[in-house]
């Protein structure tokens, strides 16, 4: 309990500075997200939701924050070779947290649909923006979510209007850079009104070998009938450290893929929080995480069914190495009025050595009385019968060992809905799991 | 090819193997029978390397090499392989990757080149036809979903791709229907060549019309008490074990 006070005197000290280099919008918020956080302060290990990662401690340290916006000297369209090539998806970089000008615009991205700077365009469009901006994150539920609203200037913007579909998929690529220890604050705003189709892939990626804190907030905003699918893709090092609040609001007949693999990382905690607001509704949650070493990756999750026939399909899955530590925490709520909900919830994990450790706590609670739920989470090791089968045959232990690791969590990778990030996954993971992804293969800088 | 002498196993401290003394020439069908927990699923485990069992007295050589000195995959790359009693399913490794892999580490074991991907398929194509195992099977996961006799002929469609110089073939027949055991059985005896050898473990006669043995042996009691031609099996089968344990003195 002390880590909040820098954050509170910088609000204080810098807030006419974080103001002049964001837009009217975004500062409209930040006042209400200061008295929010000033009074609630970060959560400690005590309070439940942040129990298996401590939010005081890593936010206790003294980082550099770029509030006058100075420019990075790095153009990322040159420098940044993509670790998912030949998916031609339309590319977009936020540098730490700062939208990245593109010179041009990408071809195939229909008319109406609006890609680009957060503070740019709710500048432009503040009639679009103000309808969605922090309206399902909430700054006095969550400190992390409030200091990102008062702290943070920039990030990306997805809207698509009424009708419309994007086929090509939309990447965005975070990059960590910076020659001192650094503190990130983004933010990501998506909107898809009605009959709406998009796909998002984020691709986080440290650049340097300096200390990383990042906070990211993303809002979802589902209409009806729409069809919306999230990747996202953590390749960073050990030094960095995450924390990810993603909110999803899903109206009637929507149809959400949220998949978040962390292959690389220091210290994650993503917060995913889906609404279910409109009956209907269908959202598929998976996450997978490979870390080793002492990495450290808690995945907190809630799914809030408020209307009847929406269905929750939930799989998140672990492999720990070495001594790194996993957590999961998953609820599942059915309200009253949530009738014939069908939700299902899995976590299985495997733990390579007896020092990894994994902390899981599904939890299902429901109100109405016509529903199907279930709910399921196992924590084990390899299974020796076939590993000696594998050997049998003239499979090294090594080789066996890899194989089925990569067919634990090829289930989460099957649900991937482009194909070529599919493809791409299944190299990936595999090359992390036989140690040649030390680190994210995509930078020329760090080569 | 093979040589066990004085071999003694046991599992968590359990002594099953009390003194094996055995050996196989190239080119011969062994037979060994014996009644239920004489020890000869344990021989079978204990000359692949299961790390289940501790072998606490005696050797294996085999084609003039320790073989309790080398690693479960170093066995089946010098040429042994164990058609498991039980074989295990593994989800989400397909046959093709399981397989693939298998074969291409024998090969760089061997010192030979990968095969390519188009060689390997033709290589599967071929073997699946000694067994007539279905291409579906091919595309799934590893015995996951198979029945009792598509695993076995799995074994068997496995056992072509490896090529194996010493077989065992650990109650290949049990679960199977007749129509399974003679596909099976046919195919281990396509595969059987002057320069390859096996070891049939089988509770039943019935196998043994099919695959002919050489010499049969008795295990019983962590012991091979009983060494003779292919009529000993049908002796078996007529008799039952008492008249051997009462030759024993039991």
């Amino acid at each position: 309990m002390a880590a909040e006070q820098q954050y509170i005197d910088i609000f204080l000290e810098c807030g006419s500075a974080i103001n002049k280099h964001s837009s009217e919008l975004l500062n409209s918020k930040r006042a209400e997200a200061f008295e929010n956080f000033k009074k609630n302060g970060f959560p400690t290990r005590k309070v439940e939701k942040y129990k298996y990662t401590d939010a005081d401690e890593l936010f206790a340290p003294d980082y550099g924050l770029n509030i006058n916006r100075l420019d990075i000297p790095v153009n990322p369209y040159k420098v940044f070779k993509c670790d998912v090539p030949n998916m031609s998806t339309a590319l977009y970089f936020v540098v730490n947290d700062s939208f990245y000008p593109v010179s041009q615009a990408s071809p195939n991205i229909p008319e109406g649909v609006i890609i680009g700077s957060l503070k740019e365009f709710s500048e432009k469009h503040p009639e679009i923006i103000e309808k969605y901006y922090g309206k399902i994150a909430k700054t006095e539920e969550d400190s992390i979510t409030a200091l990102n609203t008062m702290m943070a200037q920039d990030g990306f913007l997805l809207y698509v209007p009424k009708g419309v579909v994007v086929e090509r998929p939309i990447q965005l690529v975070n990059i960590l850079h910076s020659s001192v220890d650094l503190m990130s604050n983004r933010r990501v705003l998506v909107i898809l009104e009605e009959n709406a189709h998009a796909k998002l892939l984020i691709c986080d990626h440290a650049m340097d070998d300096v200390k990383f804190l990042s906070t990211q907030v993303i809002e979802a905003f589902i209409g009806d009938n729409s069809l919306f699918d999230l990747y996202e893709l953590e390749e960073t090092h050990n030094r960095n450290v995450r924390f990810s609040n993603l909110y999803v609001s899903q109206s009637a007949n929507s149809n959400v893929l949220l998949n978040g693999m962390t292959l690389h990382n220091g210290v994650t905690r993503n917060m995913t929080n889906v609404s279910l607001e409109g009956k209907g509704a269908e959202i598929k949650l998976c996450g997978m995480a490979i870390a080793d070493k002492r990495e450290h990756i808690d995945n907190n999750t809630f799914i809030d069914h408020k209307v009847s026939d929406c269905s929750s399909n939930e799989l998140f899955k672990y492999v720990l190495d070495d001594e790194a530590v996993g957590a999961f925490a998953g609820k599942v709520l059915v309200r009253h009025d949530a009738q014939h909900t069908n939700s299902e919830q899995t976590n299985r994990n495997l733990c390579a050595t007896r020092t990894a450790r994994m902390y899981t706590q599904p939890q299902l609670e429901i109100y109405a009385d016509d529903v199907k739920c279930s709910h399921g989470a196992t924590v084990g090791q390899l299974d020796e019968n076939a590993l000696f089968y594998m050997q049998q045959r003239g499979i090294s232990l090594r080789e066996a060992r890899l194989l089925l690791m990569f067919a634990f969590v090829n289930e989460v990778i099957d649900n991937v809905r482009l194909d070529v990030l599919k493809e791409r996954l299944h190299v990936l993971v595999e090359k992390r799991f036989r140690g040649e992804l030390s680190k994210c293969e995509g930078c020329a800088i760090c080569k | 090819m093979l040589q066990i002498r004085d071999l003694h196993a046991s599992i968590n401290g359990k002594e099953i193997l009390k003194g094996i003394n055995l050996d196989i020439e190239k080119g011969k069908v062994h037979a060994i029978m014996g009644p239920n927990g004489s020890g000869k699923s344990t021989l079978s485990a204990v000359l692949v390397g299961n790390p289940a069992f501790e072998v606490t007295k005696g050797t294996v050589t085999f084609e003039g090499k320790n073989l309790l000195e080398m690693s479960p995959e170093e066995r089946s790359h010098v040429g042994l392989f164990l058609s498991f009693q039980y074989p295990v399913e593994i989800p989400g490794v397909s046959m093709v990757n399981f397989m693939r892999t298998a074969v291409n580490e024998k090969r760089k074991y061997l010192g030979q080149e990968a095969l390519t991907a188009s060689e390997f398929l033709k290589l599967m194509r071929e073997k699946r036809a000694v067994v007539e195992l279905d291409n579906k099977l091919a595309n799934r996961s590893v015995n996951e979903g198979f029945s009792g006799g598509e695993k076995k002929r799995n074994e068997i469609f496995q056992m072509a791709m490896l090529e194996p110089k010493l077989s065992i073939l650990d109650e290949t027949d049990s679960g199977l229907d007749i129509d399974a055991l003679r596909i099976v059985a046919e195919g281990v005896n396509k595969l059987k060549t002057p320069e390859t050898s096996c070891i049939v473990i089988t509770h039943y006669q019935r196998l043994l019309d099919y695959i002919k043995p050489d010499i049969v042996h008795v295990l019983y009691k962590g012991k091979i008490v009983k060494t003779a031609g292919p009529e000993l099996a049908l002796d078996l089968e007529e008799r039952g074990y008492d008249w051997i344990k009462a030759e024993l003195g039991e």
